[in-house]
């Protein structure tokens, strides 16, 4: 369970995230959705302590990222937004040191690789250097590194970006698979058909403030839009309305 | 296993297999020098003992003028050459290194019992023509000694009159010192070795790691930065480390390749040596990964960082140049001062003196503090924000 709290963060004179609080659940797919620009990175940045609120307080699993940073980032597995692999070491590797950096044992390590590598369908790729790997198999070498050490929650930057119609499908069907399994999945997304796939719970967030928290169904409700588009347009165009350019 | 070991082994692996990184770390920077190194020794030698050996030739302007002085000047291995028709504009164009002009008064001087006079024409500003120019003149003042001697002896007057002080040389350079010399540029050699060796990985395992964007994943992994930092530090020690013992183990092989025994002096490049070096120059390559890491942290990007140390590389040069330019006496505290110690310390043993524990221990001491220091506050901008983010 991840839970936000009145976050602040500014670059400058920017104020990137303002009073932001939401929460998601175990068991649950959480989407966190907004057009580009609007404070998602940095709130996810902030969930794994890669960068210290101003304000606010972020609890995973009960622990403040504040106080054990360490133990909050144990408890995560994270696909930021940089999906970086190291190009001179092959899909297994790039996993691996991934696990021993979380203190696995190698015996764990070599189950555990076998088992993501299976459920990911990277047989092929195992043993290739990432140097020119697709773009689906980055992202899949990433999800599998993210996923190495077998966290509760689950926080995904965008995770279905650049991908292809089979490989999102895919995608999506694996996420499926980790909400099944009772873990909290957190994902970030500007895109609208991906949300209403996915999620049980949408946070929408624009200009560094969240301003709609429900089920997709609730929200097109509220928004008395059509589709789940609409309200989403609607919902952010109000937003604007209110804030000062 | 600890992270920090974890982050090492994973960088060294990581770089064995990049070939740009190994043929630098391990095989243009250490052997370059050693080979450029016995190259130039060699032709140096080559030049200098080829005059040496060479018989002496020298144009001769108003040769007849003094049949007995030339006939002597032959005896003593001059070669005598036909007298340029302008001796001053021969001697300005290079076509003669040095030409002798005996004038018309010479003959009537000489039998006058006044002191005649010859006069030799020659360039100072050629260096190369110094040592032609040393050899004719000592010709000519041997065959003024000894004909005055003849003159004192003829008079009945012993020939010590006329020299009531003589000054004699007594050179105490040992046959190392005199080496040494040659070898002043060798710690910088070393120097270079080591951030050549690591350069690669400090810019690979920071900048290189945040271009590629996996700095940020690396950092959302349960490991403190501070234990991430010293992996890597680690890693590009071990590179540099690695490249200065070949590099040291390559000019003790290329020192058997220099026969110094023509030149009359001796290299102690063996293994008392090289274990020496190593040990100068450990917190050395030390502090160099820690600056070198800072500073790849600095930069905005690969390309960035690859400028920022190429400057980076031309400060270890400063003591080097110093000391050949001003040479001076070494003291303790020039121990102590990184850099400066290592220079100082290597000369030191490159002449075969032994070192004492003192200047060794000032040595250590002095670059580990530094080297303490850059690791600190390499640390502090590893815990930056800023650094992580790629984007």
């Amino acid at each position: 369970m991840i839970e936000v709290r009145n976050l602040h963060k500014s670059f400058g004179a920017v104020k990137a995230v303002e009073d932001v609080s939401f929460c998601a659940r175990d068991g649950e797919i959480t989407g966190l959705l907004g057009p580009n620009g609007a404070g998602k990175t940095t709130t996810l940045r902030m969930l794994y302590t890669l960068m210290k609120p101003e304000r606010g307080r972020v609890l995973v699993d009960g622990l403040d990222a504040a106080a054990d940073p360490l133990g909050v980032r144990r408890a995560l597995g994270v696909l930021p937004d940089a999906r970086g692999l190291y190009k001179r070491l092959t899909a297994r590797e790039n996993i691996e040191y991934f696990g021993r950096l979380h203190c696995l044992d190698e015996g764990a390590l070599r189950r555990r690789c076998d088992a993501l590598m299976a459920a990911l369908d990277m047989a092929g790729i195992a043993g290739r250097r990432a140097e020119g790997f697709s773009q689906g198999e980055r992202v899949k070498t990433a999800i599998a590194r993210a996923l190495v050490h077998d966290p509760k929650n689950l926080i995904l930057d965008e995770p279905t970006n650049g991908l292809d119609v089979m490989a999102t499908r895919a995608m999506r069907e694996f996420l499926f698979g980790l909400r099944a399994e009772g873990r909290c999945v957190l994902f970030s997304s500007h895109i609208m058909q991906e949300v209403v796939a996915l999620c049980d719970r949408v946070v929408v967030i624009a200009h560094g403030r969240v301003v709609a928290d429900a089920a997709p169904e609730a929200l097109r409700l509220q928004a008395g839009a059509a589709s789940l588009e609409d309200a989403f347009v609607r919902i952010i165009s109000r937003s604007s309305a209110c804030t000062p350019p | 296993m600890h992270a920090a070991l974890t982050v090492f082994l994973k960088e060294v692996r990581e770089n064995l297999r990049d070939r740009r990184t190994l043929v630098n770390a391990l095989l243009t920077g250490p052997l370059l020098a050693p080979v450029m190194f016995v190259v130039l020794i060699n032709a140096q030698l080559h030049v200098e003992l080829g005059k040496a050996e060479k018989p002496l030739s020298v144009p001769v302007v108003g040769a007849a003028n003094a049949p007995n002085l030339v006939a002597a000047l032959r005896r003593m291995g001059m070669v005598v050459e036909p007298a340029p028709r302008d001796p001053e504009a021969a001697v300005r164009s290079q076509k003669a290194d040095v030409v002798l002009r005996i004038p018309a008064g010479y003959g009537a001087h000489w039998r006058k019992g006044e002191t005649a006079q010859v006069e030799l024409i020659y360039d100072s500003s050629h260096r190369d023509t110094q040592a032609q120019i040393a050899r004719l003149r000592d010709m000519v003042d041997g065959y003024a000694k000894v004909t005055g001697a003849q003159r004192l002896l003829a008079r009945g007057l012993s020939p010590a009159l006329a020299s009531p002080l003589v000054a004699a040389n007594r050179d105490q350079a040992t046959p190392q010192a005199r080496g040494a010399l040659i070898f002043s540029m060798l710690p910088y050699f070393f120097v270079l070795t080591a951030f050549l060796g690591g350069m690669y990985l400090a810019i690979d395992t920071t900048a290189g790691e945040r271009e590629r964007q996996s700095l940020e994943p690396l950092f959302a992994t349960p490991v403190a930065r501070r234990d991430i930092l010293i992996g890597k530090l680690g890693a590009t020690t071990a590179f540099a480390l690695a490249s200065l013992a070949l590099s040291i183990t390559a000019f003790a092989v290329a020192g058997r390749f220099v026969d110094t025994s023509r030149l009359d002096m001796v290299l102690s490049l063996g293994a008392h040596f090289a274990v020496f070096v190593m040990l100068l120059m450990l917190p050395l390559v030390v502090l160099l990964a820690a600056l070198q890491t800072l500073v790849a942290a600095f930069a905005r990007s690969y390309r960035e960082a690859q400028t920022y140390l190429s400057l980076l590389m031309l400060v270890p040069l400063l003591p080097s140049v110093l000391l050949i330019v001003v040479p001076v006496k070494a003291r303790l505290w020039m121990y102590a001062v990184p850099l400066l110690g290592q220079q100082v310390g290597i000369m030191q043993l490159e002449r075969g003196d032994a070192l004492g524990a003192l200047p060794v221990a000032a040595c250590l001491a002095g670059t580990a503090l530094a080297a303490l220091l850059a690791i600190l506050v390499t640390m502090r901008v590893y815990a930056s924000e800023r650094l992580a983010i790629s984007g």
